[in-house]
């Protein structure tokens, strides 16, 4: 789906516009709650869903929702303004309008859900749209394996979420967010650490955390417009947002502090190298979206306000960059046709206005002033020197990491326009549509703007989102350009120092990291076989479970049952054996003979008449029981039935083969035997154990008073138990009713 | 005669599990007809055994005066008895089906759906 | 089995077999029988009747298809169940109306227990006829 749509072919009409009109609807609402959640207000909204099991769609707007709500929207409006003109004419837009439609509401939900459960059904609404998306062009493998993998990846991450959700059910009594930060936090619970274990699982693979960072990347097989909103300014952030929400109730241990960290900053650092690897200058941004990944997360491990405010300031400064400069790089491929940084090359004069957007959105991701890119950071770095632990490893990080942007930057956004090509360009460069580059431009201009106003970001975003985060809006630092020469100003020197440096430097470094990353182990390079192993061990266990053999079938059966049966009794120790028999009388002896030899006969004879003849003397034998002890109904039914069962196999038996004896393995008579045994001891614990009556006595005291009837048995069936027996007679009437249709076939079949 | 009952009850059960591992249908069909009248008679005896005395209520009476036998499982059995013979009958046809269209009652040579990996 | 005996005598028999039936079934509220047992000890009968006759013959003198007694049978029992619903019980709770002195004991039960069980009595004699005649046609 690189190519863009040639400007001839018919447009999308007024469709397009309509989700452009939509996410600036959406903006405009969420942006008029503005002043009531910065006062400090959340707003609730709470809809009975699943009353039973106590879940109800409850949605709650406070900083951090807001913040989200309002990057989701506002970056949607520009992605599908661009969307509209980049896939022009294209012959499934209709579906991809859909797609993306789908997603920004399903986000919306996600951010805005008061319920972890509620929250994880958005959730996972998000994975199966992004996975649509990035399969959009189906007919491309490589396509269809980046959307199945990143699917697989975020999709056990959700289920080891919806696994953590449920333990804080389980820790707290409840899975409504407001109630859990509302709480006293998790962290002294008992079941601490797995639930911080499973939601990091979550969080990390979703927000493409090393090591499960890879299927970020393979994403970048979307369109440009599906990586701008979903690969980088929104759905990467769900994690991100899942740690900052629970972040009141999760965060101040030393377990918080490391695996956030550590994660963090090893995915920031890795992914800019690996950014300044990319000649690709998409795949370049993807790796920066994981750097800018790791440093929320690394920034969520501190809890100061600094870093706090930082994360705050930093998630709008990238939202705004990294959407517009993805953007930018579709109209680059659209006006060029190609994205190779090493080819492209003198683009300002023909394109003026993508020139212009690209430059101010790469002065705010290389930090410099007076763009809002340059406060982050600076924040950042103060952060640093509050850092409670260990600040010299996150300050090396940070520095590193934002060096490597700087020279990120100026690879992808100023390259490309203001300096020699490299090469022959597929085509002759000319600037896209207005409505390609009028969103990124906006966005550029914002992040301008809000850097020398960056009052409106503090009082709209970042200071609510620190109440959210720390519960204090006191914690909120200042933004502001200028803070005195400090540490962090000194370190925001080195960085572009070191940035410039590495930029100028960065086609040998290029060549050196692709030769180490190619050495190195990675889990995409292995992804293939896993799933060849996963596919394998599907056809195995197939293979052994459903081979087609009634007679493994059945011995599964009846060893699942034998195990089922005699492992509680061995680990309980319920033996019970009568050891004295009551004298039985002569008849009860002769009819338990009877049934004994009937199965004799049964078993061990190859005549089909004698078989027959064993299996009615059995069947009489047990009316016999049931007539000796006091079940006429039952024995009269019994005999019937037996009746019936003889005429049926004397009819179907003319027709069918004779038996021939046949050789049976050993286990096969184990087996039965050990069935059999369980079955009886079953029944011997089962006469030991005291029997409950209440059933009976009410059946016998309310039959006739009730229901005027003298047959106790009969009464039950018709009366009591009606509805059952409706049940039993209707599945009578099936039986019969499927095993004519099965005749129909052979009627008149031939003799 | 409850202990007796459960010798039965023990052969039951082990010599229809024996005929439904067979290769042949018509065995696992009779063991499918022993099984049904072994799970009767575990429901049955369950319910203890009281003999002689039915669950019936006299004319005269709006109780049962004396202990009778219990009516819950006849009750269940009842039913039990005529759904084994449906089921029973539908095994009985679908066995005659597959006679009448394969030939064979040996369950491993039927492969109509779910050929031999190795195409015999 | 063509013998002249032995059909005319089955005329007989099924007759008796059909009151015995019938029998069973009223009496089954009180006494041992039932929709069950009546139903079997029916289908039976005719059972004997195509045997004897040949199924064209037993057909004939059902009159109509068996699998249609069964299926009336399930509406009869379902609409035992359903009247409940106008009377303001839960469903399939027995309705009783007593015709005559109840304390004499002089009077005629009419339930709507009854009738579920006469639907359960054409469900298992549908149901057995349906399959046993259609075994012995494909034979």
């Amino acid at each position: 789906m690189s190519a863009a749509a040639s400007s001839d072919a018919p447009g999308n009409g007024w469709t397009g516009i309509a989700p452009v009109l939509l996410s600036a609807a959406l903006f405009a609402w969420f942006l008029s709650l503005g002043p009531q959640v910065a006062a400090g207000e959340t707003l609730r909204l709470a809809v009975p869903w699943v009353p039973s099991l106590g879940l109800e769609l409850a949605f709650a707007i406070d900083g951090l929702a807001l913040a989200f709500a309002l990057m989701i929207s506002g970056i949607g409006i520009a992605v599908m303004l661009h969307a509209h003109f980049y896939l022009r004419g294209d012959r499934h837009f209709g579906r991809f309008l859909l797609f993306m439609m789908s997603f920004m509401l399903s986000m919306l939900g996600l951010v805005l859900a008061d319920d972890l459960i509620l929250l994880f059904v958005f959730w996972e609404l998000t994975t199966i749209t992004s996975y649509l998306l990035i399969g959009y062009g189906h007919d491309s493998a490589k396509s269809r394996r980046s959307a199945l993998q990143a699917l697989f990846v975020t999709g056990a991450g959700g289920l080891a979420f919806l696994a953590g959700a449920i333990l804080i059910g389980i820790a707290t009594g409840s899975t409504s967010i407001s109630e859990l930060l509302a709480g006293d936090g998790l962290t002294d619970h008992a079941l601490y650490l797995p639930i911080l274990i499973l939601v990091l699982a979550g969080a990390f693979t979703k927000s493409a955390q090393y090591p499960f960072h890879f299927w970020l990347p393979n994403a970048m097989a979307a369109p440009t417009p599906v990586s701008a909103f979903l690969h980088s300014a929104t759905m990467v952030k769900a994690g991100v947002y899942l740690m900052a929400r629970l972040h009141p109730a999760l965060s101040g241990t030393d377990v918080w502090f490391w695996a956030l960290t550590i994660a963090g900053a090893v995915t920031a650092v890795l992914a800019s190298l690996l950014a300044l690897r990319q000649t690709d200058l998409k795949q370049a941004l993807a790796y920066t979206t994981l750097m800018a990944l790791g440093t929320l997360t690394l920034l969520l491990g501190q809890s100061t306000g600094y870093a706090i405010t930082a994360f705050a300031t930093f998630l709008i400064v990238h939202a705004l960059y990294k959407a517009a400069l993805f953007l930018l790089v579709a109209n680059i491929d659209h006006g060029t046709g190609t994205r190779d940084a090493t080819l492209l090359g003198g683009l300002g004069r023909a394109m003026p206005f993508t020139a212009l957007a690209a430059m101010l959105s790469a002065l705010s991701m290389a930090g410099l002033p007076p763009f809002l890119g340059f406060i982050g950071k600076e924040l950042m770095y103060a952060g640093v020197e509050n850092a409670p632990t260990w600040p010299e490893f996150i300050g090396a990080s940070l520095v590193l990491a934002n060096a490597l942007m700087v020279a990120v930057a100026a690879v992808v956004a100023f390259k490309p326009f203001w300096r020699p090509p490299g090469g022959p360009l597929p085509a002759e460069p000319h600037e896209a549509p207005w409505g390609m580059w009028a969103g990124p431009l906006v966005l550029a201009i914002l992040a301008t703007v809000l850097g020398i106003f960056p009052a409106v970001v503090q009082s709209l975003v970042v200071t609510p989102t620190v109440d959210s985060l720390l519960q204090d809006p006191a914690e909120a630092k200042e933004l502001k350009l200028w803070a005195g020469v400090n540490l962090a100003l000194i370190l925001s020197g080195v960085t572009v120092g070191l940035g410039l440096l590495i930029y100028l430097l960065h086609q040998p470094l290029r060549r050196m990291i692709a030769r180490i990353d190619e050495a190195t182990f990675s889990l995409d390079g292995n992804w293939d076989r896993f799933l060849d192993g996963l596919i394998g061990l599907a056809t195995w266990q197939t293979r052994v479970l459903q081979n087609g053999r009634l007679k493994s079938y059945m011995s599964i059966t009846f060893l699942t049952l034998l195990v089922a049966m005699a492992a509680p009794m061995i680990v309980y120790g319920v033996w019970e054996i009568p050891t004295s028999l009551d004298a039985p009388n002569w008849i009860e002896a002769a009819i338990v003979l009877l049934i004994l030899a009937g199965i004799a006969l049964v078993i061990l004879t190859s005549s089909r008449i004698a078989a027959i003849a064993g299996l009615g003397v059995v069947g009489v034998s047990v009316a016999l029981v049931f007539i000796i002890n006091g079940a006429p109904d039952v024995a009269i039914t019994q005999l019937l039935v037996e009746t019936l069962v003889v005429v049926l196999v004397a009819v179907a038996m003319l027709r069918l083969p004779f038996l021939t004896p046949e050789r049976r393995p050993a286990t096969d008579a184990l087996l039965a035997l050990g069935v059999g045994t369980v079955v009886t001891l079953t029944l011997f614990a089962v006469l030991a154990a005291p029997i409950d009556r209440r059933l009976t006595d009410f059946f016998e005291l309310a039959s006739y008073t009730e229901a005027y009837g003298r047959n106790i048995v009969n009464v039950i069936l018709v009366d009591f138990r009606a509805l059952d027996t409706f049940g039993e007679i209707a599945v009578v009437a099936v039986a019969a009713l499927s095993a004519v249709a099965l005749l129909r076939g052979v009627r008149g079949g031939g003799k | 005669m409850e202990p007796l009952i459960a010798i039965a009850i023990w052969a039951l059960v082990s010599a229809s599990v024996w005929l439904m591992l067979s290769g042949t249908m018509l065995r696992y069909l009779f063991g499918l007809i022993l099984i049904s009248n072994a799970a009767n008679l575990v429901i049955f005896t369950s319910g203890r055994l009281t003999e002689g005395a039915p669950p019936l209520i006299p004319g005269s009476e709006s109780a049962p005066l004396t202990v009778v036998a219990n009516a819950l499982p006849q009750a269940l059995v009842l039913t039990a008895i005529v759904i084994g013979f449906g089921l029973f009958a539908f095994a009985l046809v679908l066995i005659f089906r597959a006679w009448t269209e394969l030939k064979t009652l040996e369950h491993d040579e039927m492969r109509l759906a779910e050929p031999r990996e190795d195409g015999k | 089995m063509n013998s002249v005996i032995l059909r005319v005598g089955t005329r007989f028999l099924v007759g008796l077999l059909l009151i015995f039936s019938i029998h069973m079934l009223l009496r089954g509220h009180n006494e041992p029988g039932g929709g069950f047992i009546g139903g079997l000890i029916g289908a039976i009968g005719f059972i004997l009747y195509a045997i004897a006759c040949g199924t064209e013959d037993a057909r004939a003198a059902l009159r109509t298809a068996p699998e249609r007694i069964a299926m009336a049978g399930l509406g009869v029992a379902l609409l035992a169940g359903v009247l409940a619903a106008f009377f303001g019980d839960p469903l399939f709770t027995g309705q009783w109306y007593f015709i005559g002195d109840q304390k004499s004991g002089d009077y005629i039960p009419i339930s709507t227990v009854l009738v579920f069980d006469i639907g359960v009595y054409l469900v298992v004699f549908g149901s057995i006829l349906s399959l046993v005649f259609a075994l012995e046609e494909a034979i």
